[in-house]
Parts: structure tokens; C-alpha cells; sequence
């Protein structure tokens, strides 16, 4: 499903330059959850931010579900995220004057739905993260845990390839974090492939494989035994 | 651009942030209002001015005499200068050509009218049948003078329909009756009035029979012309001038009046005067276009500003948008169709309100030199489409800017 090789990425800070990304070789299957892990400044929201094309990578190539994504511009970048990507942020990043069913239905406008299906479908994918009663409210009148749900139906609206979660659980306490993960954990039974970005031990674990990123370069590729989060949610 | 789905996103936003709707908005409408009111006020000043200068013919000049105020070849200052017939004459007959109407006026002095026991006191003026021209005067009922009057001398006057109510009390018809003037008998051939009231005090008779009559000799008081119509209003007001120039020279001559002898000839030209008016009210005019375009200016300003803050507010919102897989174009279009849509909206209420304002107070406003203040309606639209365009072409560089952020960038904006 995602295939990189040898990904450089640095960053120009005035006169100095900082190499991030220092050749990344990895690859996801589908169906994976897959967890990557690194301490602060180890890259690994850089990795997410280019697989998501949110980034632009400086040398390698990369290849989404047999498509070689390179040359770049926004329109085709937009084209690409919407057909192919789902983004989980650590902020939610909802629209706050929407409400929960609309920020759902967003993606789906992009991909010019009719309002009508769109509707229906935002509610369906409330529905799965259980927050279909909470339709009409705005992200401000939303728990954490909430907002996160409804982001992550939002991801899920648009029906991606890759769902790309960076640091969900980051702002939240660890019961609704497990919540959280509880709901990808689903998501992923369902066949779905998942890249999870964390520095929490526990929530790596809840993956089924995980990626060690330090100073820019893969340490540990591992695959783990799935702690499923649901034991911890009652 | 009529993607009825976009509209409906669009009307979503504008919906859910009222504030941001109503200030931009508000300042568009008040923009396009006081640019609306002040050019109708530019109208309705003009308007009053001309209505200032309906009451007599508008292109009348006059003179009238005094005494001398220097010596003169010989002369002592303080000689009585006295207008005589002939020099009427002459005037009318060198001017021929260019002279419309032509009146000399023999004024008779505190005569009392009378019909049968109602008296009076009223301007008695001995004037030529072409006064009525000089004056508006429009007839009521009967006839003005006429040459044969004028030829013949004849004892007929013509009297305003004030004076016919105050002295005709009970009695329907004035005409063919005989009203006392200083106690000889006039009878009243027509009835006039005049768009001044001031005006309507007067009765007017032949000059000759005045002059026959009230000793008046071959004296005239004062003497009024009109010019022919020329199309062009500089070339009128230039032509009137020089003819007044001409003629007051004339009478200097003839009564040996210092050249440089204010005081002696008085003369007036009311199209000067007009011109006076005209450039003031072009000035007015001007000034308020000024301030109008200012207002203007302060109103895109304020959309620009306001469309800044919007696209800055919603940077992250942008990025959000982006990252759902909204293209440049999308969200460019979106900001913009935006604030086309509000500026639109609220440019036209201001229109349609300052125009309201105009139609429907205008007509009742009652003050001197102020008149129906109104408006070209194109103009106005046009001003809404300025702010419009004006408002577009603020909000698109910011929006492309926007749109074109890394939507990392645009994300981590707060």
C-alpha cells in the first residue's frame, strides 16, 4: 500500500539546515496498523506530514497504493489526500463553526457528493464511533474524547486508502486515549490500513506493528503482539 | 460559479458568523449611503438654485440711475442722472437684433387705487407690452398691454390676482371694470400672476399713457432687456455681459458721467449672477464627489481590512479544508464569492435604502436653495459595483496567499 525509499527531508532554519529525514526505507501492507514511534525531534511527525502529502519530501521516492506520488502541486497533492487519505490530528482540528455532522460531511463535499447523500453518510459514520445522537452539536460543546471520534468518522468518511493519525491520543487522558484507540482498533478489523503516530508506549502497543524512529533514521521495525484497548474501556 | 452546492457552503459560513457578515456589510452600506445622500444633496442644491432663478426671465439685465458720484468735464458731483425715452430708443433699436424683450418702467409714485370703496396701495408701473416676458407674468384671465394701448396712449391696466382679491372683494370678475388710479378712471383689460408673490404687488399700464398721465414727461426710471436665446451658456452669459458693458457706457456718455463712475448707472445681469451660482454649485458639487469617493475609499479599506482579517482568521481553517482535499482554487473561490455575496447584498441595501431616503423625504424638504435632492441611479450602481470590485480585488490576494500556504503551515496557524 505504501512504499518509500531512501526519503531525505531537512529543513532550512535561516542559515542552517536540519536534516530530518536521513533515508527512510519502509513499507506498509494493507490492512496494518502500524505504529510509529520516536521520542520528540526523532522525525517521525515529518515521516507522517509527507506520507500524508501535507510535506513535500527532498530526495526518494514514494508510492501510494501503486501510485508514484511525486511532482507535486497543491491541486494534485488536494487530489490525492481527498481520494486516498484520511487525517487524524492530535488537535482534532474541526471546524468550529460547524457542527459534528457537517465537519464529518466535509471531506465528502470535496469529493463533490450531493448534500443529501453526504448527510446521510456523515451520519452513518457518526453512528460507528458512537456519536449519533451528538449530530447537531459544535466541536466547542464536545468532550476531547468526542471531538477526537468525530474527526476520526471524519477520516473515515471520506472511505481512504491510508488513514494517518498523528498523536491522537495526545491531548487526551488515558481512559478516553484507550477509547480512542479502542475505535481504531475496530477500524482497522474492518480491513482498514493505519499509520499511528505516538510517543506513548502503551498506545504503540495496541498496534500491530511498530516503527522505532531516532534521529531521523529507523531503528527497530518490529512487529508486536495487539494489546486491544477495549479490556481498559468499560 | 452557480454550483448550487458551493452556494449552499457558502450561505453556511455567512450563516454561522453573523458578526463578521454584518460589519463588512455595514461598512459597504454606510459607504454607498453617504455617497448616495450627498450626491443628492449636490442635486437638490442645484435644483433650489435654479428654482431661485425661475421667478424673473433668466437671462434679464436691468439698469437704473442714481447720482453722479465724481465731477465730471465741468460737472459737480451729485447731479441727479435721469433716464429719458430716447435713450431707451436708441438702445432698442441699436440692440435690435440681439434684444429679446425690452422694457422701460415709469414708475408712479404713492397713488392710491380705489374701487368703489375699497382702496389701496400698490406699485403703479407704466411698462411695454414685452414686460410680461420681463417678469413671468403669466395671464390669469383678459390680456396683457398691447401696442395699441402703448400707441394710443390708452388708460388700461393690467392688475395681479392679489390685487383683484383685495379690491374686487365680493365681485366675480374684475375684467372691463374701472379702477381709480390717484383718482383717475383704468379700466382693467387683464388679470396676471407671477411665480413670486413679492411680484403679484403691481399694476402695470402703458408707459406712455403713465408718463402722459402722472407728468412723467419723457422720464424713464428703469430699463430691462432679455437676449435671444443662444444655445451655449458660456457664449450667453459672455454676449449678455457685453451688451450690458456696451449699453451702461452708452448712457455714461449721453449723460457725461465719469467712465469710471459707479454710482450714477446701476446695472444687474442675472445671467451673470447665474453663473456665479452655477460654478458655486459645480464647486459644491465637486467637493462632495470628493468626500463622496473618500467615503468610498474609507468603505474598500475597510472591506480589504476586513477580508485580511477573514483570510487570516481562517488560515487554519483552510489548512483543515486542504488537507480534506479542498484544491487553491476552491477555497480562492470560496472566500471570494463570499465577499462578493455580502458586499452585494449590503451594497445595495445602502443603495436601495439612500435612494428610498431620497425619494421619499426629498419631496418634503422645504428649505431655501434646496430642492428634491436626488440621484442618477447608474452612478450610484456603478459606485456599488466599484466597492464590489474594489472589495473582490482586496480579498484575492490574501485568499491566494492563503490558499497557497503549505496546509502543514496553515495547520499549525493559531
Amino acid at each position: 500500500m505504501i512504499e518509500i525509499r531512501d526519503l531525505h527531508k531537512s529543513y532550512k532554519m535561516g542559515s542552517n539546515s536540519l536534516h530530518v529525514l536521513k533515508g527512510i526505507n519502509f513499507s506498509v501492507q494493507e490492512g496494518e496498523l502500524v505504529a510509529i514511534m520516536g521520542s520528540s525531534g526523532s522525525g517521525k511527525s515529518t515521516l507522517l506530514n509527507i506520507l500524508g502529502m501535507l510535506d513535500e519530501l527532498d530526495e526518494g521516492t514514494y508510492s501510494l497504493d501503486g501510485v508514484p506520488i511525486a511532482n507535486l502541486n497543491e491541486t494534485k497533492a488536494a487530489n490525492y489526500r481527498n481520494k486516498f487519505l484520511g487525517f487524524v490530528f492530535q488537535s482534532f482540528n474541526l471546524i468550529n463553526y460547524k457542527n459534528a455532522m457537517e465537519n464529518v460531511a466535509l471531506p465528502l463535499y470535496y469529493q463533490r457528493v450531493g448534500r443529501k447523500e453526504r448527510q446521510e453518510k456523515a451520519l452513518k459514520y457518526l453512528e460507528q464511533v458512537g456519536l449519533r445522537e451528538w449530530a447537531d452539536h459544535l466541536p466547542s460543546e464536545l468532550s476531547g474524547g468526542q471531538k477526537q471520534r468525530v474527526a476520526i468518522a471524519r477520516a473515515m468518511a471520506a472511505e481512504p486508502k491510508v488513514l494517518l493519525a498523528d498523536e491522537p491520543t495526545g491531548a487526551l487522558d488515558s481512559k478516553t486515549s484507550y477509547e480512542v484507540m479502542d475505535l481504531i482498533q475496530k477500524i482497522n478489523d474492518d480491513g482498514n490500513t493505519i499509520l499511528v503516530v505516538t510517543h506513548e508506549e502503551d498506545i504503540a502497543h495496541m498496534c500491530k506493528r511498530i516503527v522505532h524512529l531516532k534521529d531521523g533514521v529507523i531503528l527497530e521495525d518490529k512487529k508486536v503482539e495487539q494489546v486491544r484497548a477495549q479490556q481498559y474501556v468499560q | 460559479m452557480f454550483d448550487i452546492e458551493r452556494w449552499q457552503e457558502i450561505f453556511d459560513t455567512i450563516r454561522k458568523n453573523k458578526l463578521r457578515t454584518f460589519l463588512t456589510g455595514l461598512s459597504v452600506a454606510s459607504g454607498i449611503f453617504i455617497l448616495v445622500i450627498l450626491l443628492g444633496f449636490g442635486q437638490g442644491m442645484q435644483n433650489g438654485i435654479a428654482k431661485e432663478f425661475e421667478n424673473d426671465a433668466s437671462t434679464r439685465f436691468g439698469f437704473w440711475t442714481n447720482s453722479t458720484s465724481k465731477a465730471y468735464k465741468g460737472l459737480n458731483a451729485g447731479r441727479p442722472i435721469q433716464m429719458r425715452n430716447e435713450n431707451f430708443d436708441y438702445l432698442e433699436n441699436k440692440y435690435g437684433d440681439v434684444l429679446d424683450a425690452k422694457s422701460g418702467v415709469f414708475r408712479v409714485w404713492g397713488a392710491l387705487i380705489n374701487y368703489k370703496k375699497e382702496t389701496g396701495s400698490y406699485r403703479v408701473e407704466g411698462v411695454t407690452p414685452s414686460f410680461q416676458m420681463l417678469e413671468n407674468q403669466y395671464m390669469i384671465s383678459g390680456r396683457f398691454l398691447n401696442f395699441d394701448d402703448l400707441k394710443g396712449k390708452l388708460k388700461v391696466a393690467v392688475i395681479s390676482n392679489k390685487i383683484k382679491n383685495e379690491l374686487f372683494k365680493n365681485e366675480e370678475d374684475a375684467l372691463n371694470k374701472y379702477v381709480q388710479i390717484a383718482g383717475i378712471n383704468f379700466k382693467v383689460v387683464g388679470i396676471y400672476g407671477d411665480p413670486s408673490e413679492r411680484d403679484e404687488n403691481r399694476i402695470v399700464m402703458p408707459i406712455s399713457t403713465a408718463q402722459a398721465v402722472f407728468n412723467g414727461a419723457d422720464r424713464v426710471n428703469n430699463m430691462y432687456f432679455t437676449m435671444k436665446p443662444v444655445e451655449n451658456f458660456e457664449e450667453a452669459v459672455q454676449q449678455s455681459m457685453a451688451v450690458t458693458d456696451q449699453m451702461k457706457t452708452y448712457l455714461k456718455e449721453t449723460h457725461t458721467v465719469a467712465p469710471d463712475d459707479e454710482s450714477a448707472i446701476g446695472s444687474f445681469n442675472t445671467l451673470e449672477e447665474a453663473k456665479r451660482f452655477y460654478t458655486l454649485i459645480d464647486n459644491i458639487k465637486l467637493f462632495f464627489w470628493i468626500v463622496g469617493v473618500f467615503t468610498i475609499i474609507a468603505g474598500v479599506v475597510g472591506v480589504s481590512n476586513i477580508m485580511l482579517i477573514v483570510v487570516k482568521e481562517r488560515t487554519r481553517e483552510i489548512g483543515i479544508r486542504k488537507a480534506l482535499g479542498a484544491k487553491p482554487w476552491s477555497i480562492v473561490g470560496m472566500i471570494l464569492l463570499e465577499a462578493i455575496f455580502v458586499t452585494t447584498i449590503a451594497g445595495f441595501s445602502g443603495l436601495i435604502f439612500s435612494m428610498g431616503l431620497l425619494e421619499f423625504v426629498g419631496p418634503h424638504i422645504e428649505v431655501d436653495y434646496l430642492l428634491n435632492p436626488s440621484v442618477n441611479f447608474n452612478v450610484a450602481l456603478a459606485t456599488v459595483f466599484v466597492l464590489i470590485f474594489a472589495g473582490v480585488f482586496a480579498g484575492f490576494f490574501p485568499a491566494w496567499k492563503a490558499a497557497n500556504i503549505h496546509t502543514i503551515d496553515a495547520l499549525r496557524h493559531e
